[in-house]
C-alpha cells in the first residue's frame, strides 16, 4: 500500500457489479479523502446509486476492493454491520421508522449496534436536532413531520452514529420544490465543517458550491474527474457537455412555462 | 404390520366407501355454497342500504353468525330446533340449513364489502356517460365487484369445505365415520389402519382444499389493481 | 326452560369454559411463535427450510382442524406417539393456528417498503436486530387485523376439542341432552358461555381496529 492512501478513508479498486448479464459498473476505481466532499453526476441509470449501495453493502460485487481505512469491506463481511457504523447513509425516500418516534429513530443505532448509553447519545441526538432546526420535534414521530423535516432528521440520525464517511443517495430528489432548501443547507453545513461525504445528486448548482471534486459518472465507468468550476464551465469530454446541456435546456424550458 | 394396514384401505369396497363418504361431505357444501351465494348477493345488495332498521337487523345476524362456533350454530338447530319445532332434522338437512345460514352471512359481506369498495367516482363517470342505472350496474360495476369476489367466495367455499367436516359431530355418515367403522372392521387384523386411514382422509381434504385456495391466491394476484 | 336447572348447570359450564380458555391461550401463544419463526423463515426464503414451511402452511390451512386432531389422538398413537388428550388440542391448535399467524405476519413483513431493512442496515445493526426492531414491530401493526381475526377465528376452532375427550363447553352440552334432555336450558348455556368468552373479545378487537386505521390515516 503507498503511502497516499494513509489519507484515504475510501478506496475503491477496479469496482465490477452487475446483474445477469448487463453491467452497471465497470472496473471503476475512485477514493475519497479525510474531510473531502465528492459530488457524483450522471445521467439516470448510470450506477451512481448502486455504487453508493456497493459501498454500504447493500448490494454483492463482482470484482473489485473496497477499501475503508485500508480495510478491505469484503473480506470481513460476517462484521459487515460493524463496517456500516462507520458508513452513514441517507436514501432519496425518507426512510425514518414510523413506529418510532423522532429520538428512538435516532438513538436506535448508537445505543443497539454500537452499546452507547442510551442517556450520552440522547444529548447528543437533542444537540444535533437543534443544530438542523428540529429540537421541537424530538418526541414527534415520522408522520407528523414534512419531507424536508423528514429528511434532516435522516442526516442527523446518521451523523449520530459518528461515521467516518456520509454517502447522500438523491436526498432531495423526493422533496417538493420548497423543502430542497432546507436539506442542503444541513449538507453544506457539515462540509463546513469537515464531514467527508459522497454525495449523489441532480441539483447542479449545490454540486457546484459543495463539491471539492466532481466525479461524471456514465455506463457504469467513471468518465470524468475534475474539480467543480472545470467540470461546469469547460468539461474535457463531449459525454459530460451533453449532460450538462440537458440542464440548461430544461432551465430554459422552465423559465419558458412558468 | 403396516402393509396389512395400507391394505385395508384397498380391501373390498373400502376405499370407494370412503369416497363416498367424502362426497356426502362435499355434496353438503356444494348445496350449501350454492344457496349461500343466491342468498349472499342478496344480502349483500340490502345491506349497502341505508336504512337503520335493515343496518341494524343485518347487522346483529351477521354478528352473531360470525361470534358463534360453526358446531354451536350444528348443535341449536339440530338438537334445538327440532326439539322446539317436535320434527326429526336429519343431520345432513341441519348441515345444510346452518352452512346456507352462515355461509349466506359470509357472503352478504364480501358482497357489500365489494360493492363499497368500488369509488363513487366510477358511479359518476358511468353517469356522466348517460349509462341507464341497469346499463351502469352491469356494465361498469358488476365486472368491477366479481374481481373482487371471485377470489374471496372461493376462499369461503374451502373455508365450507372444512368446516362441512363437523356434521359427523351430529351424526352424518360421512367420511369420518366410514373411515371409523373401516378402522373398527379392522382393529383386530391391521390395528395400524387408524393411521393409514386418518392420513388418507386428512389428504383427501387437502386435495379438495389446496387447488380451490390455490387458484384463488392466484386470481387475487393477477385482478390486484 | 327450566331456571333451576340452568343455575344448577352453571358451574358445569363454568369449569368447561375455563378448560377451553386455558387450552386456547397456550395454544393462540403458541400459534403467534410459531407464525413469527415460519413467516421470517419465508420472508428470508431461507434455503430448504423455506419449502418445509411453506408445505406446512398449505398442508395446515387445508384440512380441518377436527381432521388434525383425528389424526393425532386416534392415528399418531398406533405408532408409538401417544399424547394425552390436552397435548393434542394444544397441538393441534398450534398447527392449524401456526399456519395462519404465520401468512398474517408475512403479508405483514412484506407490506414494509425494503428499504426499511436496509436503512436498519446502515445503521450498523445487524439482521436480528434488524428484524427485531425495525421489521417485526411495524409487520405486527400491518398485520394487526389478520392478527385479531386469527385469534377469534382459533377461539371458535377450539369448540372442536370434544372429540380428543375433552370437557370442553360443547362436551357438556352434549352431555346434557343426550343423557338428560335437558336441550333448551343447555344449549342456551352453550351460547350464553360463547358470547360471554367471545363478544367482549371481538368487541375489544374491532375498537382497536379502528383506533390504528385512524393512527394509518393520520399518515
Amino acid at each position: 500500500m503507498n503511502t497516499n492512501s494513509k489519507d484515504n478513508i475510501l478506496q475503491i479498486k477496479n469496482l465490477e457489479k452487475g446483474f445477469d448479464q448487463t453491467t452497471i459498473l465497470n472496473n471503476l476505481s475512485l477514493e475519497v479523502k479525510k474531510g473531502e466532499v465528492v459530488v457524483i453526476l450522471g445521467p439516470s441509470g448510470c450506477g451512481k446509486s448502486t455504487l453508493l449501495r456497493c459501498i454500504n453493502g447493500l448490494e454483492t460485487i463482482q470484482n473489485g476492493e473496497i477499501l475503508l481505512n485500508g480495510e478491505n469491506i469484503r473480506e470481513s463481511k460476517q462484521a459487515m454491520y460493524a463496517i456500516r457504523q462507520k458508513i452513514g447513509m441517507v436514501f432519496q425516500s425518507y426512510d425514518l421508522f414510523p413506529h418510532m418516534n423522532i429520538l428512538d429513530n435516532i438513538t436506535l443505532g448508537p445505543v443497539k449496534a454500537q452499546g452507547r448509553k442510551k442517556e450520552e447519545v440522547r444529548r447528543e441526538a437533542e444537540q444535533l436536532l437543534e443544530r438542523v432546526g428540529l429540537l421541537d420535534k424530538v418526541n414527534a414521530y415520522p408522520r407528523q413531520l414534512s419531507g424536508g423535516q423528514k429528511q434532516r432528521v435522516a442526516i442527523v440520525r446518521a451523523l449520530c452514529m459518528h461515521p467516518e464517511i456520509m454517502l447522500f443517495d438523491e436526498v432531495t430528489a423526493a422533496l417538493d420544490p420548497e423543502m430542497v432548501r432546507e436539506v442542503l443547507d444541513v449538507m453544506l453545513e457539515l462540509a463546513k465543517q469537515g464531514t467527508t461525504m459522497l454525495i449523489v445528486t441532480h441539483e447542479m448548482s449545490f454540486a457546484r458550491a459543495i463539491a471539492d471534486r466532481i466525479i461524471f459518472l456514465d455506463g457504469g465507468s467513471i468518465v470524468e474527474e475534475s474539480e467543480p468550476e472545470m467540470f461546469f464551465t469547460n468539461p474535457s469530454t463531449e459525454r459530460a457537455r451533453k449532460f450538462l446541456d440537458v440542464f440548461t435546456f430544461e432551465n430554459v424550458h422552465n423559465i419558458e412555462t412558468e | 404390520m403396516l402393509q396389512s394396514a395400507i391394505n385395508v384401505l384397498f380391501q373390498g369396497r373400502n376405499f370407494i366407501r370412503l369416497l363416498e363418504g367424502l362426497w356426502i361431505t362435499v355434496r353438503i357444501s356444494l348445496l350449501s355454497v350454492l344457496l349461500s351465494i343466491i342468498l349472499g348477493i342478496l344480502l349483500g345488495f340490502i345491506m349497502t342500504k341505508k336504512n337503520p332498521v335493515i343496518r341494524v337487523i343485518t347487522k346483529i345476524y351477521l354478528e352473531f353468525v360470525r361470534i358463534m362456533p360453526q358446531l354451536v350454530l350444528l348443535f341449536l338447530v339440530y338438537f334445538g330446533l327440532s326439539k322446539s319445532l317436535h320434527i326429526n332434522l336429519s343431520g345432513e338437512f341441519s348441515a345444510i340449513l346452518v352452512f346456507t345460514i352462515w355461509g349466506t352471512a359470509e357472503m352478504g359481506d364480501l358482497v357489500r364489502g365489494a360493492l363499497e369498495s368500488i369509488p363513487i367516482h366510477q358511479y359518476e363517470s358511468g353517469r356522466a356517460l348517460g349509462l341507464t342505472e341497469k346499463q351502469l350496474y352491469m356494465n361498469v360495476i358488476l365486472p368491477q365487484t366479481f374481481r373482487r369476489l371471485i377470489p374471496q367466495s372461493m376462499n369461503l367455499v374451502t373455508r365450507m369445505i372444512k368446516t362441512t367436516s363437523l356434521v359427523v359431530l351430529i351424526g352424518v355418515v360421512e367420511v369420518v365415520k366410514v373411515g371409523q367403522q373401516i378402522i373398527e372392521a379392522s382393529r383386530l387384523t391391521a390395528p395400524l389402519a387408524a393411521i393409514i386411514i386418518y392420513t388418507t382422509i386428512f389428504f383427501m381434504y387437502f386435495i379438495i382444499c389446496f387447488p380451490l385456495s390455490k387458484f384463488a391466491g392466484r386470481l387475487e394476484q393477477r385482478w390486484k389493481d | 326452560m327450566d331456571i333451576e336447572v340452568i343455575q344448577e348447570y352453571i358451574p358445569l359450564y363454568v369449569e368447561a369454559a375455563k378448560l377451553t380458555l386455558r387450552l386456547a391461550i397456550i395454544g393462540i401463544l403458541g400459534a403467534i411463535i410459531v407464525g413469527l419463526l415460519c413467516s421470517i423463515i419465508r420472508y428470508y426464503k431461507i434455503p430448504i427450510i423455506h419449502k418445509i414451511v411453506g408445505g406446512y402452511v398449505e398442508l395446515s390451512r387445508n384440512t380441518p382442524l377436527l381432521i388434525q386432531l383425528f389424526f393425532l389422538y386416534f392415528g399418531l398413537p398406533k405408532i408409538g406417539i401417544v399424547m394425552s388428550s390436552e397435548a393434542c388440542a394444544i397441538v393441534g391448535l398450534i398447527f392449524l393456528g401456526g399456519s395462519y399467524m404465520s401468512e398474517a405476519f408475512r403479508s405483514g413483513l412484506e407490506a414494509i417498503p425494503k428499504i426499511q431493512e436496509e436503512s436498519g442496515l446502515c445503521l450498523g445493526l445487524t439482521r436480528w436486530q434488524v428484524v427485531r426492531s425495525i421489521l417485526l414491530p411495524q409487520a405486527i401493526m400491518i398485520s394487526m387485523p389478520a392478527f385479531l381475526a386469527n385469534i377469534i377465528f382459533l377461539i371458535k376452532e377450539t369448540s372442536v376439542f370434544s372429540v380428543v375427550a375433552l370437557a370442553d363447553l360443547m362436551f357438556v352440552a352434549k352431555d346434557l341432552i343426550g343423557l338428560y334432555y335437558r336441550t333448551d336450558e343447555a344449549l342456551f348455556l352453550l351460547v350464553v358461555a360463547y358470547l360471554i368468552i367471545l363478544l367482549p373479545i371481538s368487541i375489544l378487537f374491532t375498537i382497536v381496529e379502528r383506533r390504528l386505521k385512524r393512527v394509518a390515516i393520520g399518515n
